[in-house]
């Protein structure tokens, strides 16, 4: 097996994940991150693509294989240095809009003035800076999963791993997020790696989608889009965009047939 | 807007106006049948006796709700312990539920008059208050913590969160509704234990809480007096109840969906 190239920022080396249960979630999964990357993981449900997350976080371990950290590891040593963005906002109800952003910070001891300014800085990249006070049960569905990905910001980690964060949006909230996504991840040259079963949105964000068959899990195919940034809504309704949205639909089929 | 006007006004004046109609009643049937005091004294008499004993009374209700306030705070504070206790240590959990389970099932008015044989008639009294409040705020503090959102969980964990950490800063902040409605079961519960025990020493020793009141007007056939009491006793029930739905509220009422008015 080849060594990790120099600007990954994180491999995944035949990673496989069996359960308890003995269902097999991922069965050899091998994926290099590069710095600064965006990059889809693409599958139906079932193809272990949240697990593979989860492990990377270092929330659940693999039953085999090895992730590499070339540049240094960030899972265990150091905290901060991924953020996590759920399927739901995972907000803490009880607590204001600043102070579920400020959480990472204060876990671990962070200084109050400083923590503030970061939480300050946070709620301005997502466009929340007028509701820092607000509860979460007084925002909208879009609103809150701005917060969370706010709070997976303020630590300003090198990497953000979001497990389907837009699937329960309406379309024209996700539409929106989407973008702001994109101007984020081009403002500030994180890297990002993006659950989704919406071939669209993939193609819409990524530069690189990692196709999965589903149960067990594995890589079926990689597709790279080169398609240039800044993306908007012109790029949604483009020949080209149509194109790739083809090519991976056509994949996904056939990683489909291959796993069933 | 209206709706709910009216709505309000109706849940206030239909209870009141049962209240007069079964008064009036009381009074008539006492009226009408000709019935002597010792049996079924008149709405009138009851509250003469209110307002004669008062002083009598009054002492006598602050007795019987100190022992209250006092078994219900020891209920709350062992209930919320032992709960936290549970949820850091399984081993302590498998040992001591099930006694927890015996002491609540076994009814207080059977333990009662052991424990007046080998404790003093104030701890004795505080004890049996203790034992009917602790376990609903154990149960529901024990559903609480056990019922948080995963997700958070992992967040905590993501961000290396020490168990100290999860258990003040995400379980007892998650778990706060079910506390309370577990420290308002208590809080009435805590009067009962308070009462039955007073009841059961009643004929054993010297007391002077409302329940002994009732007990001794009991046996000197002053019967006004005992409504008057069992009057009191009901309104400081009531009282405790308002107490902690109102606490509820004001701790819950910027996040949790009960406290959620339709207004959208």
């Amino acid at each position: 097996m080849e060594p990790a190239t120099s600007n990954s920022i994180v491999s995944l080396r035949d990673v496989g994940k069996t359960f308890d249960s003995g269902v097999v979630a991922l069965a050899g999964l091998s994926l290099d991150v590069h710095a600064g990357e965006f990059v889809s993981l693409l599958g139906p449900s079932g193809c272990g693509k949240s697990t593979a997350l989860r492990i990377v976080a270092g929330l659940s371990a693999p039953t085999r294989g090895a992730i590499e950290w070339p540049q240094g590891r960030a899972a265990k040593s150091a905290t901060g240095e991924i953020g996590f963005v759920f399927q739901e906002p995972t907000l803490m109800p009880w607590a204001s809009v600043a102070r579920n952003v400020e959480l990472p910070l204060s876990l671990a001891g962070t200084g109050s003035g400083k923590a503030r300014d970061a939480v300050a800085t946070a709620l301005a990249h997502v466009g929340l800076e007028d509701f820092a006070a607000a509860f979460p049960r007084e925002l909208s569905g879009g609103m809150k999963m701005r917060v969370s990905i706010a709070r997976a910001l303020v630590t300003e980690p090198r990497l953000l791993l979001m497990d389907e964060p837009f699937a329960a949006l309406d379309e024209i909230t996700r539409f929106k997020l989407n973008n702001d996504l994109l101007s984020l991840w081009q403002a500030l040259r994180r890297t990002v790696i993006f659950v989704t079963h919406s071939v669209f949105e993939s193609v819409y964000l990524s530069q690189r989608i990692v196709v999965m068959t589903p149960r067990p899990g594995r890589v079926f195919a990689e597709i790279s889009i080169p398609a240039p940034y800044p993306r908007d809504e012109r790029f949604r309704t483009s020949a080209d965009y149509a194109g790739y949205c083809r090519q991976v639909a056509e994949t996904l089929a056939a990683a489909m047939e291959q796993g069933a | 807007m209206k709706k709910g006007m009216s709505e309000r006004i109706l849940r206030v004046a239909l209870p009141a106006l049962l209240l007069v109609i079964v008064v009036a009643a009381w009074d008539a049937v006492v009226r009408l049948f000709a019935i002597p005091a010792y049996v079924l004294p008149s709405p009138g008499l009851v509250f003469g006796a209110l307002v004669e004993d008062r002083a009598l009374l009054f002492d006598s209700l602050l007795v019987t709700l100190g022992l209250t306030f006092e078994g219900f705070f020891l209920a709350a504070i062992g209930g919320i312990v032992l709960a936290m206790a549970f949820n850091q240590w399984r081993l302590v959990e498998y040992s001591f539920y099930p006694y927890a389970v015996i002491l609540q099932v076994t009814p207080v008015v059977a333990i009662a008059p052991l424990l007046l044989i080998y404790l003093p008639q104030h701890l004795a009294v505080l004890a049996c208050a203790w034992i009917v409040a602790f376990f609903p705020v154990l149960a529901n503090t024990t559903l609480g913590l056990n019922s948080v959102d995963h997700n958070l969980v992992a967040l905590f964990d993501l961000y290396k969160a020490s168990r100290w950490q999860v258990l003040t800063r995400l379980k007892l902040p998650a778990a706060l509704p079910q506390i309370l409605t577990g420290l308002r079961i208590a809080g009435g519960l805590s009067l009962i234990g308070a009462v039955v025990a007073e009841i059961a020493a009643g004929s054993a020793g010297a007391g002077s809480g409302l329940a002994y009141r009732i007990a001794e007007s009991g046996y000197r056939l002053n019967i006004p007096r005992m409504f008057a009491a069992l009057l009191l006793l009901s309104l400081a029930g009531v009282a405790i109840f308002l107490v902690l739905s109102a606490l509820s509220h004001l701790v819950l009422r910027r996040w949790h969906e009960s406290e959620l008015r339709a207004e959208n």
